[in-house]
């Protein structure tokens, strides 16, 4: 396709003129990006602030934060907790969803529809409802709420994002793959995990990144659902009414510039590998 | 890529898939566990929440109800509460025309014009996305400290005379608003970006050729095949912006008078503990939600999202 541009291009030669947008668009999307980026800046510079226990105006430069991030015992028990969750619920959607998956490319179901609009709903429902209905069920059923509730909640609205990312990955999956496994006398299983498994870990492995990172900043279905224990975000809606510390900021910074860090790396990694072919 | 993943939620159809096998024992299992566990978590709790929503408040004992028909929940809720409801859907509506009207021209930029330049591309992406690794309660507040009174924002609106030395941003429904588009902004350009992504450029060659402008060929044809992106952008705004609570709550970007829905059922379930009204007002969210969704994707014309 890139090829058919070019020649285009050279075809019809310098005449096409420049349009506004040619300048005008660079210049707004910087503008935007700045903007969006405001607040991510101002959690890092804030994360250096020597304040004591609300974080508000800027006392100047501190490293103390960073070294003792534990100083603020509440803020390190709920990021244990994020973790903790999202690890566990990442495991349970992604292994519940990778199955229906491929079942869903694989077979022809009479209840499709139904199976399809019970996947697509999840995703339809405002987190509030969903959490005041599990929440409402917890009640009926006498269950205290706790980082069982929670994970059980997490499980549920990450599923449907799983089905939807390892889908994706099966129908692109070349079933001439599998056939030459079959021919060559493979089980079921050893095809399975041989051939089909290998080949859909990249789109398994986004689901799972796409799971935990819903888990872990998830505040609204994790509110309702946690009695007394606090992840990660229901600290931060908790202590904002009296004010952050300076450590759950350099929690949440820590979390960025690691994330930002890994997917620089795979971006640049993935874009080497491309012009490589080209 | 995590979130990129977001994208392909309602454009996954367009490779139309050929079903091979007819179901046996293996389909069962691998099906069976992940929908009995969405039907137990997902299903049920909305039948709870139904049941829940007739049932009689006790007005002596704390967070105590007794089980029953009581569809005069419905009613004291929409009587008290209308104007939380429609205020929900005002905020979340501006809120999904905003983002969207900010959110195109950065699609296009990433999708359409820097298609050959991979690397730059790709970075621009991340951060679309960057702001998914910040907690964003912590970009909220961020926010909320420098639109404060005492923040830079307002000092300047002020010294240049365009906010009187009363007026606030915060606590007002422009805060909210704006506090609401800028937390969708991702969500709003990651599936304009995959729509734009797959726009063929010879199409909008071929336009020009025939002599449209920029204007009539954006109108005429990459708006219309964007149009996917559109509808899956808009709606993962609309949906979860509605029932949002954090932006409108006090300790964030609202005050007394932007109160959501949102708002009403956390104070409800949690803090007052009417469980019967904060139930009858979560079914009637859903509801409107559902009109309102399913009118809208049968208008734009793709009815299968999934």
């Amino acid at each position: 396709m890139s090829v058919n541009t070019t020649t285009l291009r050279a075809a019809n030669g310098p005449v096409r003129r420049r349009s506004v947008g040619s300048w005008l668009l660079p210049l707004y999307v910087t503008a935007a990006f700045i903007v969006l980026l405001i607040p991510i800046v101002y959690t890092l510079v804030f994360s250096f602030n020597d304040a004591n226990r609300s974080n508000i105006s800027w006392n100047g430069f501190t490293l103390d934060n960073w070294q003792n991030v534990c100083a603020q015992p509440d803020v390190c028990i709920a990021f244990g907790n994020s973790l903790l969750v999202g690890a566990v619920s990442t495991l349970l959607a992604t292994t519940l969803g990778t199955a229906i998956a491929i079942a869903l490319v694989r077979y022809r179901f009479r209840a499709r529809t139904v199976i399809s609009l019970l996947l697509f709903l999840p995703m339809a429902t405002p987190e509030i409802v969903m959490g005041a209905g599990l929440a409402s069920q917890f009640l009926t059923m006498g269950v205290s709420k706790g980082l069982g509730t929670i994970i059980v909640a997490h499980t549920m609205f990450c599923l449907s994002f799983v089905v939807v990312t390892v889908r994706a990955r099966v129908l692109s999956l070349d079933p001439a793959l599998e056939e030459a496994g079959r021919d060559l006398y493979g089980s079921p299983t050893a095809v399975f995990w041989r051939v089909t498994f290998p080949l859909l870990l990249p789109g398994i492995i986004a689901a799972a990144l796409l799971s935990f990172s819903l888990s872990f900043d998830d505040f609204i279905i994790t509110y309702f659902n946690a009695g007394t224990v606090q992840t990660f975000p229901v600290y931060i809606y908790v202590a904002a009414q009296r004010g952050i510390p300076p450590q759950a900021n350099v929690i949440a910074s820590a979390v960025f510039l690691l994330a930002i860090a890994a997917t620089l790396v795979f971006q640049v990694g993935a874009a080497r590998r491309a012009q490589r072919r080209r | 890529m995590a979130m990129t993943a977001l994208a392909p939620t309602t454009t996954a159809t367009a490779a139309a898939e050929p079903p091979r096998r007819r179901p046996g024992l293996i389909a069962f299992a691998l099906l069976a566990p992940g929908l009995a566990y969405l039907a137990l978590f997902f299903l049920v709790p909305f039948v709870s929440l139904l049941i829940t929503s007739f049932g009689i408040n006790d007005p002596v004992e704390y967070g105590a109800f007794s089980y029953g028909f009581y569809w005069q929940n419905y009613v004291d809720v929409l009587a008290e509460y209308w104007p939380q409801f429609v205020r929900s859907f005002w905020y979340a509506l501006l809120a999904t025309i905003f983002a969207l009207l900010i959110s195109y021209p950065i699609a296009y930029f990433i999708g359409v014009r820097l298609r050959e330049r991979t690397l730059l591309r790709n970075l621009l992406l991340v951060l679309v996305i960057a702001p998914f690794f910040i907690s964003f309660l912590l970009r909220t507040l961020a926010w909320k400290q420098i639109l404060s009174d005492e923040g830079p924002v307002v000092g300047f609106l002020q010294a240049v005379g365009l906010m009187g030395p009363q007026d606030h941003i915060t606590g007002t429904a422009a805060a909210v608003v704006f506090g609401l588009t800028y937390n969708f902004i991702p969500f709003m350009t990651l599936p304009l970006f995959a729509s734009l992504d797959r726009l063929d450029k010879r199409l909008l060659e071929a336009g020009s050729d025939l002599y449209a402008g920029p204007a009539t060929t954006f109108v005429k044809i990459t708006f219309p095949l964007s149009l996917p992106g559109v509808i899956s952008g808009t709606l993962l705004t609309f949906i979860p912006a509605a029932g949002d609570y954090v932006n409108a709550s006090q300790s964030f970007l609202g005050g007394p008078s932007t109160a959501m829905v949102g708002n009403v059922i956390q104070s409800k379930f949690l803090i007052t503990v009417n469980y019967p009204q904060a139930a009858a007002l979560s079914i009637l969210l859903m509801a409107v939600i559902l009109v309102i969704v399913g009118t809208y994707v049968r208008r734009a014309g793709t009815e299968d999202l999934l």
